[in-house]
Parts: C-alpha cells; sequence; structure tokens
C-alpha cells in the first residue's frame, strides 16, 4: 500500500528536533521560498532541501508516491502557465529575447524559459522539505507542537487524529474496494476514465458511510476521557527544547531574511539576469 | 457517603427523535464494588442504561430523563460527563474504534493528558499501569500491531489510568475470539479484585460472562428490569429464553432431558453444578433416545484446492501455505482460527482478490485461476462482515440490481432476476424502500440478495453474526439454512462457536497459514488440542458429558445439535 502521508521512525537528528521546532522550521523555510523568485537563493535551498533526506535517514523510495504525484501535478501547471501566458516572462523581465529563430505568440523566448525555471525551481525548493517534515514528524508530536504554538488544542489533536486514521482508511478502502470489483466494478486501466471515476464513487460511498459510524465511537471515546474539560491539556509526546532546535530556528529565519533581503536589493521579487 | 455506587429511581427516559420511551421505572441500587451483568437482547435499553451511568445521556444524546440517578450520592443531573468520568470509566464495546493515541502509551494516558497532569506524573502512571495489564512491551506500538487481546486490555488501561469506582464494560466480548473473551472476563474478573472498584458488564452473551462469577444478573427487557436475582436463582428459572437471551448450553441440555434446573444445583456454572445421580441418568437415556447414525453427505466435489499457497508483499511468512482441500456441493462449512491464522486469505485467494503464489483451485473440475475476480463471481460470491461496507446505493431495488447492470445484462432480465432474488430473500415487499430505512439484519440480508442475483453456487460469508443478539443471530443463520437448502453451497468464516456447533456441517480449522483440522464441529469442539491452537473454546456440553461420565462426549455433542435442528429451531420465525 501507497505511503500518502506517513511518519516513518527511525533515528536520525532530524527526528529528534521537537515538532514546533520542525514546524517552525517549515514555515520559515516556505515563507522565504515564496517571497522571492531569486534564482541563486531558490537553487540554493533545493539543493540544501534534498541534500537534508540523507541527514533525516529518508529514502527516495519512501516518498515516491508524494514525489510523482507533485512531479505530474507540477509539470501539468508548467504547462498551463505556458499556454496561457506565453510571455509573461518578458512583462517580468522587461524585454524579449526570441530563440530558435521563430516568432508568434506561442513562440519560445528566453525571458519565459527563464521565469519557468524559477517556478520549477520553487517547487523544488519548498517540496523535499514538507515532504521531509511529513516524515519525521511524529503526527502526536506535530499535535503537541502546533497547540504550542497557539493552535486550539480540539484542532490540533483532530489534525494528529486523521494522521492516525489514515492507514486504518486505506485498509477500509482496499477491502471495499475488492468486494466491489467481485461485484463487477472495474477499476483496472481496462476501463475509461470516466467510468473509473464512476467506479470510485461508488467505494467512496460506502467508506464514508462506515467512517461516519467510527467517528460517532471516537468522539463518545474521547469525551468520556475528559477531552474538552478543560482550557488546556499536557501531551506526553512533548519534547524540550535543546540547543540545536534554536539553532535550526536561527538558520530558517535567516534564510527568510536573506529571501527579504535579496527583494529589496533586487528591486522586485525576481533577478533579472537579462539587464 | 452513601453504601451505593449508583442509585437508580424511578428512571425514565425517552431519546428527543423517538416516539417510545427507552427506559421505564428503572429502579436499581449497586453497592459499592459490586459486580453486575446487565443482559437483555438488542433494543431492551441496556446500552441506554450504560450511557446514563456514563453521562454520554445527556452529553451526547438528548432526551428526556424523568425520576433520578444517584452518582455516589450525587445528583447526575448536577454532574457533567467529566465529572462523571472520574468515578465511571468506560471501556467501549469496539476496542478498535476507540484507541484515540497513535501508541499504547498516547492511549493509557489519555484522559491524564485532559487532566492536565505533568509529564513526569505521567511517565509514572504509565509504567503503574502497564505493569498491572502487562503492556510494557507494547508502550511504543501502534493499534494495529496488537492482537484483539492486547487492544481490549490497552482499552482497560486507559480508563484504569484514571482510578475510578466503576468499570463500565459495554458488550466487551463483541469483537474477540472465543479464547481472548474468556481471557477478557479473567481480567475484568482479576481488576475488581484489585481495585476494589465495582464493575457493571453490559454483555448478552450469558454464558460467557459467567465463565467468572458475578454477584447479580439484571435482565432487561423493552425498557423495563424484568429480573435483578442472583445468577443460580435467574438461570433455574425459565426467563431467559422467554427474554430472547440464550441461556447456558448445558442447561439447555439438562432441560431438554427434562431435568429440572434447581437454584440449589448452582446452575451458574459448569464446574460448580451439582448433579444428582438420576438426572445423569435421565441425560444418558435421553441422549441414547434421540441419537441418529448420520447420513453421509454428498461427496461431489464443487471447490477444490490444491497446494495453495500465498505471502502478502512484504510480509516474510506464508499467510497460506500449502493448502488443499475440497468443498462438497450443497455442504455448509465453516473456516475457524485466530486473526491472522489464513480464513480471510484463504477466501481472497478464492474469489481471486489476491493471486496465489503456487497451487491451484478447481471449481467443479475446471482450473479457476485463469479467471478475473469479476468472472469469478459468478461462481463464488464473498459477503463482507459489515453490511456498511458494501451499500452504495439509496434505494433496496438499484443496490440488487448493481452486478447485473454492470455486467451489462438487458434491463428486462435484470428486472425479471432482482424480482427472483428478493422474494427468496424476504425483502420483495421493501423493494422500493430507502436502504437507509433498514435495519442491521436487513442491510445485511440486501448485500446477500446483491449477491444472490449473480446466481454464485457458493456462498462465502466473513462473520455473518457478528454483534447480533440471539434473536437476530437465528433469524440471519436460519436465512442462510434456507439457502443451503435450495442447494448453495455455503462457506463462513467465524469466531463464533454457537454458529459453527449449530449450523456447519464440517469445519475447517486453520493456523499459522495451514489448516489443522477438518472434521464435524462437534469434534472439533470436544478436542482440546485444536481447541486450543485455534483460540476456540470448548463448549460447555464437552465439560457437561465429562461431568455425566459419558465418555463420547463428540457424539453426545452432534446428538444434542440434530436433536435441536430438528425440534426446537424456527421458533423464532414470525
Amino acid at each position: 500500500m501507497n505511503n500518502l502521508f506517513n511518519y516513518i521512525e527511525r533515528e536520525s537528528p532530524i527526528h529528534e528536533l521537537t515538532g514546533a521546532t520542525k514546524l517552525v522550521c517549515l514555515l520559515l523555510w516556505s515563507l522565504a521560498a515564496m517571497t522571492t523568485y531569486d534564482t541563486r537563493l531558490l537553487a540554493v535551498m533545493s539543493v540544501l532541501g534534498v541534500a537534508l533526506f540523507p541527514v533525516g535517514r529518508i529514502k527516495l523510495k519512501d516518498v515516491t508516491f508524494m514525489l510523482v504525484f507533485t512531479l505530474v501535478y507540477l509539470a501539468l501547471s508548467t504547462t498551463l502557465v505556458y499556454l496561457f501566458s506565453p510571455r509573461h516572462g518578458c512583462g517580468v523581465y522587461g524585454s524579449t529575447t526570441l530563440l530558435f529563430g521563430l516568432s508568434g505568440y506561442f513562440a519560445p523566448t528566453a525571458e519565459q524559459l527563464f521565469f519557468q525555471l524559477n517556478y520549477i525551481l520553487k517547487y523544488f525548493a519548498t517540496i523535499p522539505f514538507v515532504l521531509l517534515f511529513v516524515c519525521t514528524t511524529n503526527p502526536s508530536e506535530f499535535a503537541a507542537s502546533l497547540n504550542k504554538i497557539g493552535v486550539p488544542y480540539s484542532v490540533a489533536y483532530s489534525v494528529a487524529l486523521a494522521l492516525r486514521y489514515i492507514p486504518d482508511i486505506q485498509k477500509q478502502y482496499h477491502e471495499i474496494s475488492q468486494a466491489s470489483q467481485a461485484r463487477g466494478i472495474e477499476l483496472s486501466k481496462k476501463a475509461s476514465l470516466v467510468s473509473r471515476l464512476k467506479s470510485a464513487s461508488s467505494i467512496l460511498i460506502p467508506l464514508v458511510l462506515s467512517s461516519m459510524d467510527r467517528i460517532e465511537v471516537i468522539a463518545n471515546a474521547m469525551e468520556l476521557r475528559c477531552f474538552g474539560k478543560n482550557k488546556k491539556r499536557t501531551w506526553y509526546m512533548e519534547r524540550k527544547f535543546r540547543l540545536i532546535d534554536y539553532l535550526c530556528i536561527v538558520v530558517c529565519a535567516l534564510l527568510l531574511v536573506a529571501s527579504i533581503t535579496l527583494t529589496h536589493i533586487n528591486g522586485s521579487r525576481f533577478y533579472n539576469p537579462f539587464l | 457517603m452513601s453504601e451505593y455506587i449508583l442509585e437508580f429511581k424511578n428512571l425514565g427516559f425517552k431519546y428527543r427523535a423517538q416516539a417510545k420511551s427507552t427506559l421505564y421505572n428503572i429502579d436499581l441500587k449497586i453497592k459499592k464494588g459490586e459486580k453486575l451483568l446487565v443482559a437483555g437482547p438488542s433494543g431492551c435499553g441496556k446500552s441506554t442504561l450504560g450511557s446514563l451511568i456514563n453521562g454520554l445521556i445527556p452529553s451526547s444524546y438528548k432526551g428526556d430523563i424523568t425520576g433520578s440517578l444517584l452518582i455516589n450520592g450525587k445528583d447526575s443531573k448536577e454532574m457533567s460527563i467529566f465529572d462523571i468520568s472520574h468515578i465511571v470509566g468506560t471501556v467501549l464495546q469496539d476496542s478498535d474504534a476507540q484507541f484515540v493515541g497513535m501508541t499504547v502509551a498516547e492511549d493509557l494516558t489519555f484522559a491524564l493528558e485532559n487532566d492536565c497532569v505533568f509529564l513526569p506524573d505521567m511517565r509514572k502512571r504509565v509504567d503503574e499501569v502497564a505493569t498491572t495489564l502487562n503492556l510494557k512491551d507494547f508502550l511504543l506500538h501502534a493499534p494495529g500491531e496488537l492482537s484483539g487481546g492486547q487492544k481490549q486490555r490497552v482499552s482497560v488501561g486507559g480508563v484504569l489510568a484514571s482510578d475510578v469506582d466503576l468499570f463500565l464494560f459495554d458488550e466487551p466480548l463483541a469483537n474477540l475470539d472465543p479464547r481472548t473473551g474468556k481471557q477478557a472476563i479473567e481480567l475484568i474478573d482479576e481488576l475488581q479484585k484489585k481495585t476494589g472498584a465495582a464493575v457493571i458488564i453490559i454483555e448478552h452473551r450469558l454464558e460467557d460472562v459467567l465463565h467468572r462469577s458475578v454477584d447479580r444478573i439484571v435482565l432487561m427487557q423493552e425498557g423495563h428490569i424484568v429480573a435483578d436475582e442472583s445468577p443460580d436463582e435467574l438461570l433455574s428459572k425459565g426467563l431467559l429464553s422467554e427474554c430472547g437471551v440464550r441461556e447456558p448450553l448445558y442447561l439447555t441440555a439438562l432441560k431438554y432431558a427434562g431435568v429440572s434446573i434447581e437454584s440449589k444445583m448452582r446452575p451458574s456454572s459448569i464446574e460448580n453444578l451439582v448433579l444428582s445421580d438420576t438426572d445423569k441418568a435421565q441425560l444418558k437415556k435421553f441422549m441414547k433416545e434421540v441419537h441418529k447414525d448420520k447420513k453421509p453427505l454428498s461427496k461431489e466435489k464443487l471447490l477444490e484446492t490444491k497446494g495453495l499457497s500465498f505471502t502478502y508483499e512484504k510480509m516474510k511468512k506464508r499467510a497460506l501455505d500449502n493448502i488443499s482441500t475440497a468443498i462438497s456441493k450443497g455442504e455448509m462449512v465453516a473456516i475457524v482460527g485466530t486473526n491472522g491464522a489464513g480464513k480471510s486469505t484463504f477466501s481472497k485467494v478464492i474469489c481471486g482478490m489476491e493471486n496465489e503464489d503456487e497451487g491451484q483451485i478447481f471449481f467443479e473440475g475446471n482450473d479457476f485461476s485463469a479467471l478475473s475476480i469479476k468472472e469469478r463471481a459468478a461462481y463464488v460470491g464473498y459477503v463482507m462482515q459489515n453490511p456498511n461496507q458494501m451499500i452504495s446505493k439509496v434505494m433496496i431495488m438499484d443496490e440488487v440490481a448493481m452486478g447485473l447492470r454492470l455486467r451489462g445484462v438487458p434491463e428486462e432480465e435484470v428486472q425479471e432476476k432482482v424480482t427472483k432474488a428478493l422474494k427468496i430473500c424476504g425483502l420483495y415487499t421493501m423493494r422500493n424502500w430507502p436502504i437507509s430505512a433498514l435495519s442491521y439484519g436487513q442491510k445485511k440480508r440486501v448485500t446477500i440478495c446483491s449477491i444472490l442475483v449473480l446466481e454464485p453456487k457458493v456462498l462465502i460469508l466473513d462473520e455473518p453474526t457478528a454483534g447480533q443478539d440471539y434473536r437476530h443471530y437465528t433469524k440471519i443463520m436460519e436465512f442462510l439454512r434456507q439457502l443451503n437448502q435450495q442447494g448453495i453451497t455455503i462457506i463462513m468464516i467465524t469466531h463464533d462457536m454457537h454458529l459453527m456447533l449449530e449450523y456447519a456441517d464440517r469445519g475447517i480449522v486453520f493456523s499459522g497459514g495451514k489448516i489443522i483440522a477438518d472434521k464435524t464441529c462437534a469434534e472439533i469442539l470436544t478436542d482440546s488440542e485444536i481447541v486450543d491452537r485455534a483460540s476456540l473454546k470448548e463448549t460447555s456440553l464437552y465439560d457437561l458429558a465429562n461431568l455425566c461420565g459419558i465418555e463420547d462426549a463428540a457424539t453426545f455433542v452432534q446428538d444434542f445439535i440434530d436433536y435441536e435442528r430438528e425440534n426446537v429451531r424456527g421458533l423464532w420465525d414470525e
């Protein structure tokens, strides 16, 4: 079965950071990547993000599913950007350099290609970090850290609970789909996309209905054990901050500072090599 | 302080959404440290009683309460569900579904977290509870990695951590195999002795709960308490079967033989039961009278496997190891064994949901292996345990027709076949009803019907009666028997010993991916080695046979079942 969002229990320096540290780092990091289109910084962040994988002892095959999913999405969105706005880069960089001697609305320009390169780089700067976060953060600890940074614990806990139930729901989906296939629902590649989508819906209905039953049970079970009694709660999985936690936050904060400074120096969010 | 932990005073309750009351004039007192069994059929109000005790009423379920309930001498109306939870610890029916934490340790500590206990204290408490319940090696395991019995211990631990005065168990046996159920009852008993807390067990499986003694049984029917007395007193009356609760099998056997049960015989457990020599002789004589030699079953092989092996991805151990067996035409077979023994995998491989690594499957002598999952469904139909997992249409008619329509059968023929299947299943008059209006048992029928419409020769059912009380169990099983009599071969995967004993001609026992026994269910349930390996429990009839000095226990059990099938069945048909 695919691991969609799964915490992978291993021993590594990244696993040992507190959930709160990783969450704050993730926020700072994404903010830094979002602010800038500066190729140099994005390149550095992409390399850094990928380099952290061995540190966290996460292997490529652990994240294949998510990675393929993002790459497909990325390919789709880059193509669409080009189709809808093939001269966007020219507007951004203020010049037009036609390539390969082609002309016309859809003719490639150096500016557009460079813009789209930056666009892709932005993904590469963020996605590895997000994947790493998902794989190395224990959901309960994640909930504890959400609570720590000010999110109400009922919200924080429902996030953890959702993560806790994902494997169960995957298993249930698998069982339901097997039984439905026996009744004649075609899910293999033999059927057309439309009929497969239709079939998927007839699996989702029983899945949702049987999940609803469980939600009632779990809600009762939680209430019977005092969930919601106080404004605060303690967390068994909470960890103490150590020096390394502060260091990581400082590094990520510096990245954000770099990103903002570069924006200021460049005079815009873009680094322009065409000047 | 009051000497009673609970005191119901003329209490009545009506759910907001319902026209009729669920509970009437409940007067019940429970002393501190007392152990109580609340029994009764589904819908008798026993779960509602439980919800009143733990505060889910009125916190989660609204309605009108009349009269009063005192918890530890205090009116429950003035207490919040959280106040109550410090006195009453509830273990819900499905220990899987109530597992809140990601790991065992977190689940044990969940209530403490919510009470803002500091981390060092929590660690200490978790350690104590885990030691008591023998869970120390599993503290960092996820719920999915635990066995049924371990899960049960975790859910007990979750309430034990808060140091309560009353444990409330809501159908603790519902999802457990017989041996684990037996251990659960022993655990509850130990818990009560260790903590001195009162215990209330809500359960309709009386015989299994009475494996350890209880102080009183409260019997409920249609919202009223109809009996509140010691087990020995209650069992010497005929009240149980009138209320649709199954009495212990050994008592049923004695009654058939004409032995009258009195409280001084201590009928509440087979171990303490006192029978006079006349009683024993009477039982022996009766059994000799009803004994019949069995006519051999048909030997025409319908489904056969040869050397079937299968290993799940990422698993080292074989889930099925060299399985060779055969099912004959018209049989009703039970497949039993612990979780993970291979019984579900076996049926999945037969249906084509998983593909075997080695071996062959034959259906009526033809190789089955080349057929797809969809094609095999025309021969072998598979019915899942939970009907909600199979139903995807709004109307009964459409649900039953789905399989045919997906196969492109012309609509005229669809109507004809659906009508026929609906009539067989007794659903024809309801054909235009929405499925949401049906009861659990009726939904089960719909799912069976939607498989039958494809006209398979074999039906495989996964736990056909899980979570059903005696009356509904009998209804479902009698329906399956009728189908069987109409020529459909039936394979049931089950934990339920009564089911296999009463309805299966033969039992196939799986253990560790292998078949360890294949014989009549009476023989299986009187063979202590197999019973042990398959996590079953010997039937109490076996103990009764020993008590009366009957040597051939298997024949005794078989004669009892045959007698019951011929003379007593079908009493529930309305």
